[in-house]
C-alpha cells in the first residue's frame, strides 16, 4: 500500500505536485483553549488556505511533544475533551462543507482504550482522511493499519534524521499518504533554523519511497516553509502557530490563525 | 564468592514447552527478541529514539558476554555497595506480628547496600554500560530521588555528568534526596508538568534523550519503560534474588515457602523474584500501594486495580481513565507513586506466577513502626508496604514456613513524611 492516490491525502498531494505547489499543514490541538474555539481555529486555517490540517488529540503523557504543545493538550484535558470529542469535532466540520483533509494525531493509549477498530471506522465515518499515532512504531502497528486499509485511510509513519536504513525502509513499504520526515533529534516546537542537513537527509528518505513526503518539528516562518519547498511536498507547522494563538486574547485566535497561516504562505507580514 | 551480578541467560527453545513450564522456565526465556513477556512489553516509543534503543540492545548482549564487564560490575558491587547484603531473620518482628503462630520472616537488607537502597544496583550497572559506550552525559528520573542519588552516585563515581528529573510535587515530598543529588555534583531538574510526580519525570527525561541521543545515556530506574530497559534493570537487580537464594539454603536450608516485595515500577521486585521464578514451591507476592484505599482512585495499585494499556513504551496494566488517559496516583511513598508497572510483572500476573495484594498508607505505616520497635531498623515507606503485608497476611503458612521480605531501602528519607503522618512537628 505504499501509494494511496486515491485518497484525499493522496489526491491533495498529487493536485499540489502538478501546480508546483507544497503543502502547508498546520496542527492544532482539538480543545484548545476551547473545543468551540478549536473548531473555529481549524476552519480559520482552511479558509486561509492551509491544504491539510492535523488535529491533535489531548494526552496526559505527551513524550513526543515538547512545552508548546503539551500546554494545549493540558489545557484541552482540563476542559474535558477527549478522544471521542475530537471525532465529533471533524464530524462538524465536515457538515459545514470543509473538504480539506484531516489527520489525528494522537499518541497510542486513549486508542486502545477506545478500541482500534471503533477508533478507524468512527474516525473514517466522520471525515477524518489520516492517522499519526507518534508512540507507534511501524513494528507495533499491525491492527491499527490493517483497519486503515480496510477503511481506506492513511496511517502516517514518522521518520527521522537518525532513522537507519532498516527502519526507513519498514516506515516507506508500511506507511501510506505520505511520510512524515521529522526534521530535527528532538521534540516538537518553534525553532529559529532550520537543520543545514536537511537536504541531505529528505534525499536519502526519498530513496526509499515515491510517497510524499512532509517535514515537521521545528517550522516557524516563511523562509523555512520554502526551504521544504524545495525538497519536500508538505510543511507541517505545530508549535509556531500554537506560539502566535498564545500571543492573543482567546476571541482573537480564529483570526490569529488565519493570518499566521497567510505569513507563512508569504501572503501577508506578521 | 557470591552470586555474579549478571544472570546467565539460556538460549532453549520456548515453543515446545507447557504453559506451565513456560510459566516456571521463563527465567531462561524472556523477553523474546521483540521485548516482549507474553504479551506485554514492546517498544513503543517515538521513531527518533528507536535507533538509539536498538544500539542500547546491542551494546548491552555485547556487555553481558564480556567477563571484563562482568568482573568490573562484581568488583564494584562487592568493594563499594558492600554486596553481598545480608539475609537476616527478623525473629522479635515475626514473633510480634505472628502471635508465635506466623512463619519465620527473613529480611533481604539492600537498605544496608550504599546509598540506602536496592536501586544502586541497577544505575552502577547501566552507568558502566553508558561510559563503555562512550556517551558521558546521563540523564535519570526519580520519584522517591533514591534512584537519583543512586545514579548520582554513581556517575560521580565514573566522572559523567549526571542530570535527573524530578516531579515537582516529589522535590518537596523528597529534598533531602535532592540535596543529596546536588551534594554529588548532579543537576536536579524540576518537573513541572502534569501531575507533577515520577510518570511526567519520566516523560521529561525522555523528551531529553530524544533531543540528546547522540551523546546521552538514558539510565532507567525501574522494570517498565520500552524495551530493553526492563530486562537490563531486572538482569542489574536479580543479584538481589540470586543472593537470598544461596543465603536462605545456607543458613535455613533449602527455599523459603514465601517472597515477598513491594512493587511501583517493580525493579526491587523483579531483582527479588527472577531467580525464584522457575521453583514452583515458592509463593511469590508483590504488595502494591493502596494509598487511601481501593475504592477511589486515591492509590497506586497498577497490577490489582488497573487494566492493560501502554504507557511509557511497553504494553503492561495501567491507571487510566474510561478515555484511555494516564490517572494521578497517590502513595504515601513517593517510589511507589507510578500508574505503570513493568510488563513482566504482568505477565507474572496473567500467567499465574505471582499473586498481588495492595497495602494501604495507613497500613504501611503500622508495619514502619513495628520494624522499628521491634528490630530497631528503620524501613523505607516503599518496603513498608511489604513489612506490613508479611506482618499481616502471612500467619497462615505457621510456624514451620518461611518468608523472605526484599527490605528495598532505607527510611532515613522518609522521616518528614512519616512525622508529618504522626502529626508530629519535627
Amino acid at each position: 500500500m505504499s501509494t494511496t492516490t486515491q485518497s484525499r491525502i493522496g489526491e491533495t498531494f498529487a493536485r499540489l505536485k502538478s501546480e508546483g505547489r507544497t503543502a502547508l499543514m498546520p496542527y492544532h490541538t482539538a480543545g484548545f483553549p476551547t473545543l468551540a474555539m478549536s473548531k473555529e481555529i481549524i476552519r480559520a486555517l482552511g479558509d486561509a488556505g492551509a491544504e491539510m490540517v492535523e488535529i491533535g488529540v489531548p494526552f496526559s503523557d505527551p513524550i513526543a511533544d515538547g512545552p508548546s504543545v503539551q500546554a494545549t493538550s493540558q489545557i484541552a484535558l482540563d476542559n474535558g475533551t477527549r478522544l471521542p470529542d475530537c471525532i465529533q469535532l471533524v464530524r462538524e466540520l465536515r457538515a459545514e462543507g470543509i473538504t480539506a483533509p484531516f489527520l489525528l494525531m494522537g499518541y497510542y493509549n486513549p486508542i486502545l482504550k477506545y478500541g482500534i477498530e471503533r477508533y478507524v471506522a468512527d474516525s473514517a465515518e466522520a471525515g477524518v482522511d489520516g492517522f499519526i499515532v507518534p508512540d507507534l512504531s511501524a513494528e507495533e502497528a499491525d491492527t491499527l493499519r490493517q483497519e486503515c486499509i480496510k477503511h481506506g485511510r492513511d496511517l502516517i509513519f514518522m521518520v527521522a534524521p537518525t532513522s537507519t536504513e532498516r527502519r526507513l525502509s519498514i516506515a516507506a513499504e508500511r506507511g501510506s499518504g505520505f511520510l512524515y520526515c521529522v526534521s530535527v533529534k528532538g521534540v516538537t516546537g518553534a525553532r529559529e533554523k532550520m537543520s543545514d542537513s536537511l537536504g541531505e537527509y529528505i534525499e536519502r528518505v526519498r530513496s526509499y519511497t515515491d510517497l510524499p513526503l512532509a517535514i515537521g518539528f521545528g517550522i516557524s516562518k516563511p523562509e523555512h516553509v520554502n526551504q521544504v519547498g524545495e525538497i519536500a511536498d508538505g510543511a507541517i507547522v505545530g508549535a509556531a502557530l500554537i506560539n502566535a494563538l498564545n500571543a492573543v486574547p482567546d476571541e482573537e485566535k480564529p483570526a490569529a490563525a488565519q493570518a499566521f497561516i497567510r505569513y507563512l504562505k508569504g501572503e501577508a507580514l506578521m | 564468592m557470591p552470586p555474579s551480578c549478571i544472570p546467565e541467560h539460556s538460549a532453549q527453545e520456548q515453543l515446545t514447552l507447557s504453559h506451565e513450564q513456560r510459566v516456571y522456565q521463563a527465567t531462561a526465556e524472556l523477553p523474546n527478541a521483540n521485548g516482549y513477556f507474553g504479551r506485554f512489553g514492546g517498544q513503543f516509543a517515538p521513531e527518533t529514539l528507536m535507533p538509539a534503543i536498538s544500539e542500547l540492545i546491542e551494546a548491552y548482549q555485547e556487555a553481558r558476554k564480556d567477563p571484563a564487564f562482568q568482573a568490573e560490575i562484581d568488583r564494584l558491587a562487592t568493594y563499594y555497595v558492600g554486596r553481598p547484603t545480608p539475609l537476616y531473620e527478623a525473629t522479635r518482628f515475626a514473633t510480634e506480628a505472628g502471635g508465635g503462630n506466623g512463619p519465620r520472616i527473613f529480611l533481604k537488607r539492600e537498605d544496608l547496600a550504599h546509598t540506602g537502597a536496592h536501586k544502586i544496583n541497577n544505575a552502577l550497572g547501566q552507568a558502566l554500560l553508558a561510559k563503555r559506550m562512550g556517551k558521558n552525559r546521563i540523564i535519570a528520573e526519580t520519584g522517591a530521588g533514591q534512584h537519583g542519588v543512586a545514579t548520582a552516585t554513581a556517575c560521580a563515581l565514573l566522572g559523567l555528568k549526571c542530570i535527573v528529573y524530578m516531579g515537582e510535587v516529589d522535590i518537596h515530598r523528597q529534598s533531602l534526596n535532592v540535596f543529596r543529588m546536588r551534594l554529588l555534583g548532579a543537576e536536579v531538574v524540576s518537573v513541572t508538568s502534569g501531575s507533577k510526580t515520577l510518570k511526567d519525570a519520566i516523560n521529561e527525561a525522555i523528551r531529553d534523550w530524544v533531543t540528546n541521543v547522540d551523546d546521552t545515556f538514558y539510565i532507567f530506574g525501574t522494570v517498565a519503560g520500552m524495551h530493553p530497559y526492563p530486562m537490563i534493570v531486572r538482569d542489574f537487580q536479580s543479584v538481589i534474588g540470586r543472593e537470598a537464594k544461596a543465603q536462605f539454603a545456607e543458613q535455613v536450608g533449602g527455599l523459603p515457602d514465601m517472597i515477598v516485595a513491594c512493587v511501583g515500577g517493580g525493579s526491587n521486585a523483579m531483582g527479588l523474584f527472577y531467580d525464584f521464578i522457575p521453583e514452583k514451591d515458592v509463593e511469590i507476592v508483590g504488595v502494591e500501594a493502596g494509598g487511601h484505599g481501593l475504592e477511589g482512585t486515591k492509590h497506586a495499585a497498577t497490577l490489582v486495580k488497573g487494566d492493560e494499556g501502554v504507557l511509557h513504551g511497553s504494553w503492561s496494566y495501567i491507571l487510566q481513565d474510561d478515555n484511555g488517559q494516564i490517572i494521578e496516583t497517590h502513595s504515601i511513598s513517593a517510589g511507589l507513586d507510578y500508574p505503570g508497572v513493568g510488563p513482566e510483572l504482568s505477565w507474572m500476573k496473567d500467567s499465574g506466577r505471582a499473586t498481588f495484594a495492595a497495602i494501604t498508607d495507613e497500613e504501611a505505616l503500622e508495619g514502619f513502626k513495628l520494624l522499628c520497635r521491634t528490630e530497631g531498623i528503620i524501613p523505607a515507606l516503599e518496603s513498608s508496604h511489604a513489612i506490613a503485608y508479611a506482618a499481616k497476611h502471612t500467619r497462615h503458612l505457621g510456624p514451620d514456613a518461611s518468608v523472605v521480605v526484599n527490605l528495598s531501602g532505607r527510611g532515613d528519607k522518609d522521616m518528614h513524611t512519616v512525622a508529618e503522618a504522626l502529626g508530629v512537628e519535627l
